[in-house]
């Protein structure tokens, strides 16, 4: 009679299962991050949803066994230790390290988001008031910065565009716009005029009511560590990175087009709409190839960062040479 | 052991081992998340690094009155090279992946790729003509002119190093800072004695 040794029905079964290879990673990582979260987890990260502490737990429930969201890519996402100490957060520092190291400064509680502009319900509203209505899904989406770098990374959000309606926008809200926190007493940078402080971004109000774009609160299963954005952050997948801004603590609703801090620093490297483009380089960066995090060869790029599928459209009949 | 005894024999191979610790370091640090960048700007960093050290030696030889100080130049300058070669060649071979078009590309339209190339360029015939034979082939009046370029150099991997920097210049300064101070040092007795050219009372 054959007994089969261990190892060989584990590897009978992994190849059986390959085409889930990569979800799979993405549940045990969820595991290895919930684990982590029940013990000191929410110490370590330093941060927490305008929750007491002892409702850790309840909060990580609520992150696990999520639906995936609209065009949630089934690719390989990236480390979750890469994705938490490579970062572009200059309120935290402007190396790629220090935002890690400086997370502690990001003061997440208590958190509100100022609304404002043309619409018909602002106000300041708690970030559970935001949260508390909306359906959290596993967005898990590519990221790729105007650096040339790329991930993967699987978000814990919602639809922008839901969150948006609640506000009420009327006609002349042709434009959105997000400012980040200003807590130059904490956040060490800010005291710096390295940036033109607050940071701030815009969308276009069709392009902030596509399905793609995303407010999140998590990744990985967990709550956003700071340096990632927390408690609350823009994901707009295809754009770089830039525009995806962190730790929103206002958006004003506009008649024209907002100021956006990059595009202010530099017009003629960061464009308003900054949407992921092969075709048009960056003086500083060629921007036909990317390297993902974790990978050595460099990768080709793909207009609109592989989504020109679901959001060419936005832009059919512009120049995206001229509206870069 | 004489002064001379003592550079040429103890000093001079420690500084050798010295100056290798930045490439050891490489093999030991958390290259991070992105570890072709990490590669490329440890070893831009020390190019540049190297290359301010070396200038600083004259200096220093002035101040301190050793003269045999000068005996590590070379020596300083030849690491400066080596890092530059390392910088170029992560650079190439990683994370262009040899593909020559790309890099022609990069060297013609990215202002700061293209300063680094010329920097590149500058370096090799002052590595070349860094043997004694070389030395003595030149002559000494025309080898140091030859070697002037260096300031150049050094001017021109700071101006690499802030045209690559997208908003915090900050680092680049400092080292633009640190390189000035070493001109004004080699300047300022040219400028006394220029001045008092013009304006000696035999005049
Ligand atoms: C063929 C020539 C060269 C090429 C292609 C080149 C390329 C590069 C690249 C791609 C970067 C990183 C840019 C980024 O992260 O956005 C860089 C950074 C740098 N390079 Fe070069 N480089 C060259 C020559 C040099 C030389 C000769 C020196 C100094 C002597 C130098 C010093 C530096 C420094 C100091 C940095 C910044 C490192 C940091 O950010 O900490 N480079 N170079």
């Amino acid at each position: 009679m054959l007994i089969k040794k261990p190892d060989e029905i584990k590897s009978s079964e992994l190849t059986d299962e390959s085409v889930y290879k990569s979800r799979r990673r993405f549940l045990s990582a969820i595991a290895a991050a919930t684990g982590l979260s029940i013990g000191g987890g929410y110490l370590l990260s330093g941060n927490a949803v305008g929750k007491p502490e002892s409702n850790a737990k309840s909060d990580d429930a609520r992150f696990a066994d999520l639906p995936d969201g609209p065009y949630s890519t089934d690719e390989e996402v990236s480390e979750y230790s890469d994705v938490t100490t490579y970062n572009n957060f200059y309120e935290l520092g402007t190396s790629k390290e220090a935002p890690a190291r400086n997370a502690h400064q990001l003061i997440t509680q208590p958190w509100s988001v100022t609304v404002s502009g043309e619409c018909d319900k602002p106000g300041v509203y708690n970030l559970e008031d935001i949260l508390d209505k909306q359906p959290l899904e596993d967005r898990i989406y590519r990221l790729r910065c105007v650096e040339t770098w790329s991930a993967v990374i699987p978000w814990v959000g919602f639809s922008l565009a839901d969150t948006l309606k609640r506000f009420q926008p009327n006609s002349k809200a042709k434009y959105v716009q997000f400012v980040t926190i200003h807590d130059p007493e904490n956040l060490k940078t800010q005291n710096t005029r390295v940036l033109d402080w607050p940071y701030r971004e815009g969308l276009r109000i069709d392009e902030a009511m596509h399905p793609l774009a995303t407010l999140a609160v998590g990744m990985y299963g967990r709550i956003l560590p700071n340096q990632n954005g927390a408690p609350l952050r823009l994901v707009v997948p295809w754009k770089y990175g830039f525009k995806s801004i962190k730790s929103i603590v206002a958006i004003h609703f506009t008649n024209e087009e907002p100021e956006a801090t990059w595009n202010m620093l530099q017009p003629s490297e960061y464009g308003f709409y900054a949407n992921v483009n092969p075709a048009v380089s960056h003086p500083r960066w060629s921007q036909s190839k990317e390297r993902r995090l974790g990978e050595w060869l460099k990768r080709e790029t793909l207009p609109f960062n592989g989504y020109a599928e679901q959001v060419a459209g936005l832009y059919s009949g512009m120049d995206l040479k001229k509206f870069f | 052991m004489t002064r001379s005894k003592l550079i040429s024999h103890v000093v001079k191979p420690l500084l050798f081992a010295v100056c290798l610790i930045p490439l050891l370091l490489l093999g030991i640090i958390d290259l991070g998340a992105n570890p072709i960048e990490t590669l490329t700007h440890h070893t831009g960093d020390w190019a540049l690094r190297f290359l301010l050290i070396t200038l600083a030696v004259t200096p220093l030889q002035k101040l301190t009155g050793i003269g045999e100080i000068v005996r590590v130049r070379r020596m300083l300058g030849l690491y400066a090279f080596f890092y530059a070669v390392l910088h170029a060649g992560i650079y190439f071979v990683l994370d262009q992946g040899l593909d020559f078009r790309a890099v022609v590309a990069d060297v013609i339209e990215r202002p700061y790729i293209t300063i680094g190339f010329a920097v590149f360029l500058s370096l090799i015939p002052l590595a070349a003509t860094s043997t004694n034979a070389m030395m003595r082939r030149l002559g000494g009046r025309r080898w140091k002119r030859l070697h002037r370029i260096v300031y150049l150099s050094a001017l021109g991997a700071v101006v690499h190093f802030l045209w690559l920097v997208k908003a915090d210049l900050r680092e680049p300064l400092i080292y633009l800072a640190i390189l000035l101070l070493l001109l004004a040092f080699r300047t300022a007795p040219l400028l006394t004695r220029f001045r008092s050219a013009v304006f000696s009372p035999d005049h």
